[in-house]
C-alpha cells in the first residue's frame, strides 16, 4: 500500500511538472508578453521599447532559466505578484480559495446526501415507478450544465418570484443570496452521483446475501439499511471524489454568473487580463486539487473494498 | 412605447406552425422507422423503450430544425429589426417590418426565435463532427494501448491523464487568447502556411481520420490489390484535400475553408474529449481481446491491426454507440461553456452558448430574462434528448 501511494505521488509530481511547463510556455508566448508590456507601460510603445521593457523586467532571459526560477520560487512559497489585484499572489489565492471553500462546503452538504438518497431509493426496487421517475429526473439534471440551470433558477426564483438573489456577495453569506449558486452547482453533479448509486444499489440488491436476508423473513427496510447500503455506497464514493475536477469547472461558471468573487472568478480575471503569475499559481493549485482527489479516491476505494488488494 | 403583442396561446400556435416541416419530417422518419424496425438493429430496438423513443424524438427534432432552418426562421440570424424589437418581450410585433418576434428580441433587436433555430445548425454541425474526430483519435490510440498494454499503454495513458487533469476552462482560456491563436505565416520554400498552436493541434487531430481510414482499408484488402488501390486513392485524395482546406485554409480549389475561430473551437473540444474516448476504447479492447474469436484470429495468423480494427472494434460497437451519444451531449455542453465565456465563435454567431453569454447580463430583470432563457432551454433539450437516447439504447442492449 505504501509503495502504491508513493508511486502515485511520484506520477503526480511528474504530471505537475509537465502541466506547469505547458502553462508556463503558453502564458509566456511573445504575444502575451507584448500585451503585458503595453498594459503596464503605455499602449503606443514601439517594438524596441517593448523589448527594452521586457528585458528590464527580466522577461528577456532564456525560457528554461525562468521556468527553473519560477519552480524554485514556488516551492519556497513565493508565488510572485499579481498585476491585476496589486497584491502578492499567495494572498490573493488564499483569500479566494477560502471563499470558494465555503461555497463548495455547502454544495457538498446539499449534493452528496441528496444524491445518495435518490440513488438508493431508485436502486432499491429496480424498474418500479419510483425508480423510473427518479432516473429520468437524474438524467434531466445531468443534461443541464451550470450555465443553463443557473439561468433558469435566476429567472424563476429571482426575476419572477423574487425569493432569492441572483448575485452572491463574498461579504455577506446569507440564505437569500447563497441558495441559487449552491443549488445550481449541486444539481448538475447530483444526477451523476445518483445514477452511479442507483446502478451499484441495483446490483447489490440482486446478490445472494440480500436474497438470504429477505428469505429469512427480515423486514425490507432493515435489509436495505443494514445489509445493502454499506456495500452499495463503495462505488459512489469514488465518483464523489472524481467529481471535484468537474466541480472546478462548475465553480468558474457559477462564480462568474453570480459574481461571487472566489477562486473561479479569479481564474477568469487572471486569464482575461493576462496576469501571468496569478494564472500560473491558479493552474498548479487546480491541478493539485484534481490529482489529490484522484489519489484519495483510489486509496479510499482500496480501503473500503476488501476485494481490491494493491500489490 | 406600446408595441403590439400577441398572447401566449397565439405565440405557441405560431411556433408550432413555423416548425411544420419538422413535424412532417419527424412523422415520416419515426413512423417509417417503426415498420422497418427489425432491420435497424440497435436503433430499431429503441421502439421497445419509451424513454429512448422520447430521446430519439427530441434529437431528430433538432436535426430537422437544423436542416430546415431556412424555412423555419423568420429572419436571418444576424438581421437587425427596428428599435421596437430591442429587448422586446415574446410576441411583440415589429413596428417597421411587421415581423412577429415569437420569442422576443435581444438587445441588438434581433429575433431570438430565428437565432435559436439557426444556432441549432452550428451546434449540430460542430458537436457531432468534433466528437467523431475525437473518436477517431481515441480509437486509433486506444486500440493499440489496450491490445499491446505494456509500455505503449503506460506512456499513452499518462498523456491522457495529463490532459484529463487539466482544468478545462483554463485550457480553453489559454488556447483561445487572441495572442495565442493569431496565425503566423511560415515560409516552407514552395508555399506559405499559417501556423499557430490551435492550427498545429488541429493539424495533428485532423490527420487521425485519414490515418484511421487508411489503416482500415489496408488491413481489410491487403490481398486484394486492386480494391485497396482504389479505396486508398480515394481516401487520400479526398482526405488531403479536406485536410488542407480546413486546417491550413490552403485548398487549391478554394472551395473548402474554415473560419479561424471555428478551427480553435474544434481543436479545443477535440483535445478535451479524445483522452476520455481513449480510456473507453482502451478498456473495451482489454475486455474483448480475451474472447475466443480474437484468439482464433491470432491463430489464423492475422496481423494485430486487422484484429484490432476488424475483430475488436466492431464487437465493441454497442457500448461505443451509447458512449458516442452521451459524448455528443457533453461536447454540446463544452461548446456552450466556450460560448458562455465568450471564447467560442464570433460574438455575433447565433450558437446557443454565445447567445447565453449575451443574454446573461439581462437575466435579472423579468422583462428581459428571455434573451438568455430560450437558448439555454434549447441547449438543455438537445442534451437531454441525447442522454435519454443513450439511456434507452443501453437499457435495450442490457435486455439480452
Amino acid at each position: 500500500m505504501t509503495m502504491f501511494i508513493l508511486r502515485r505521488i511520484g506520477t503526480m509530481l511528474v504530471t505537475m511538472f509537465a502541466l506547469t511547463f505547458v502553462v508556463f510556455y503558453l502564458v509566456n508566448l511573445p504575444g502575451n508578453l507584448e500585451k503585458i508590456a503595453k498594459t503596464e507601460g503605455n499602449m503606443r510603445m514601439t517594438d524596441a521599447e517593448v523589448q527594452a521593457w521586457l528585458d528590464a523586467e527580466g522577461y528577456g532571459r532564456p525560457f528554461f532559466t525562468r521556468y527553473a526560477e519560477w519552480v524554485t520560487n514556488t516551492v519556497q512559497g513565493d508565488m510572485g505578484y499579481s498585476r491585476v489585484f496589486r497584491e502578492p499572489v499567495a494572498e490573493v489565492v488564499g483569500e479566494r480559495l477560502y471563499y470558494t471553500g465555503i461555497l463548495m462546503f455547502w454544495v457538498m452538504i446539499v449534493m452528496v446526501p441528496g444524491a445518495l438518497i435518490i440513488g438508493v431509493l431508485a436502486g432499491m426496487r429496480e424498474g418500479s415507478p419510483l425508480d423510473r421517475s427518479l432516473s429520468v429526473g437524474s438524467i434531466a439534471s445531468t443534461s443541464a450544465p451550470e450555465y443553463v440551470t443557473g439561468i433558469i433558477f435566476v429567472v424563476i426564483f429571482s426575476s419572477a418570484l423574487g425569493i432569492f438573489k441572483g448575485i452572491a456577495s463574498t461579504r455577506t453569506i446569507t440564505f437569500e443570496n447563497f441558495t441559487l449558486p449552491v443549488l445550481t452547482m449541486a444539481i448538475y453533479g447530483m444526477g451523476y452521483i445518483a445514477r452511479m448509486t442507483r446502478a451499484s444499489m441495483a446490483e447489490v440488491m440482486t446478490s445472494q446475501y440480500i436474497r438470504t436476508a429477505t428469505l429469512k423473513g427480515m423486514d425490507f427496510r432493515m435489509v436495505v439499511l443494514k445489509h445493502a447500503l454499506r456495500n452499495a455506497l463503495i462505488a459512489p464514493f469514488t465518483v464523489i471524489m472524481l467529481q471535484f475536477p468537474w466541480l472546478l469547472t462548475g465553480v468558474v461558471v457559477v462564480e462568474t454568473m453570480f459574481n461571487f468573487k472566489g477562486f473561479g472568478w479569479t481564474l477568469v480575471q487572471a486569464a482575461g487580463n493576462n496576469d501571468i503569475e496569478l494564472l500560473l499559481a491558479i493552474s498548479w493549485i487546480a491541478v493539485i486539487i484534481v490529482l489529490a482527489t484522484q489519489l484519495i479516491s483510489d486509496i479510499g476505494y482500496a480501503f473500503l473494498n476488501p476485494r481490491i488488494r494493491v500489490s | 412605447m406600446p408595441a403590439e403583442t400577441l398572447g401566449t396561446l397565439d405565440i405557441l400556435l405560431q411556433i408550432l406552425q413555423r416548425f411544420m416541416p419538422v413535424w412532417i419530417a419527424l412523422a415520416v422518419t419515426m413512423g417509417g422507422g417503426y415498420f422497418i424496425r427489425d432491420r435497424l438493429g440497435q436503433f430499431g430496438r429503441l421502439y421497445g423503450s419509451r424513454i429512448g423513443l422520447v430521446g430519439l424524438g427530441i434529437v431528430l427534432f433538432w436535426v430537422f430544425t437544423a436542416i430546415f432552418a431556412d424555412l423555419i426562421a423568420v429572419t436571418g440570424p444576424v438581421d437587425q429589426l427596428s428599435f421596437t424589437a430591442k429587448k422586446a418581450v415574446p410576441g411583440t410585433i415589429d413596428a417597421e417590418k411587421g415581423v412577429v418576434l415569437l420569442l422576443g428580441g435581444d438587445n441588438l433587436a434581433r429575433d431570438i426565435f430565428s437565432r435559436v433555430v439557426y444556432g441549432s445548425r452550428i451546434v449540430l454541425i460542430i458537436a457531432p463532427t468534433a466528437t467523431l474526430i475525437a473518436y477517431m483519435v481515441g480509437s486509433t490510440l486506444g486500440l493499440p494501448a489496450g491490445y499491446y498494454t505494456g509500455f505503449v499503454d503506460t506512456a499513452m495513458s499518462f498523456l491522457a491523464n495529463l490532459v484529463l487533469a487539466f482544468p478545462v476552462i483554463l485550457l480553453f482560456y489559454l488556447l483561445v487568447t487572441p495572442e495565442v491563436r493569431e496565425p503566423v505565416m511560415v515560409d516552407l520554400l514552395l508555399f506559405d502556411l499559417p501556423w499557430s498552436i490551435p492550427i498545429a493541434m488541429s493539424a495533428i487531430f485532423f490527420l487521425f481520420p485519414i490515418v484511421f481510414l487508411c489503416l482500415l482499408w489496408f488491413t481489410k484488402y491487403e490481398k486484394n490489390k486492386q480494391r485497396l488501390q482504389v479505396y486508398l486513392g480515394v481516401t487520400l485524395v479526398l482526405g488531403i484535400w479536406v485536410y488542407l482546406g480546413l486546417v491550413f485554409n490552403a485548398d487549391p480549389t478554394g472551395l473548402l475553408s474554415m473560419d479561424p475561430n471555428e478551427l480553435n473551437v474544434f481543436a479545443a473540444v477535440v483535445f478535451v474529449s479524445s483522452p476520455a474516448v481513449f480510456r473507453v476504447v482502451r478498456g473495451l479492447t482489454m475486455d474483448i481481446k480475451t474472447r475466443d474469436y480474437v484468439a482464433a484470429a491470432q491463430t489464423r495468423g492475422e496481423r494485430p491491426w486487422y484484429i484490432m480494427l476488424w475483430e475488436i472494434l466492431p464487437n465493441a460497437r454497442g457500448p461505443l454507440i451509447v458512449d458516442f451519444c452521451l459524448r455528443i451531449g457533453y461536447t454540446t455542453i463544452l461548446l456552450g461553456t466556450l460560448g458562455f465565456f465568450g471564447l467560442g465563435l464570433q460574438p455575433e454567431s447565433p450558437d446557443w452558448g454565445t447567445m447565453i453569454n449575451h443574454g446573461r447580463s439581462f437575466v435579472r430583470l423579468a422583462s428581459t430574462a428571455h434573451i438568455a432563457l430560450f437558448p439555454a432551454l434549447a441547449l438543455m433539450s438537445l442534451v437531454l434528448g441525447l442522454n435519454l437516447l443513450a439511456d434507452g439504447m443501453r437499457e435495450e442492449s442490457l435486455k439480452d
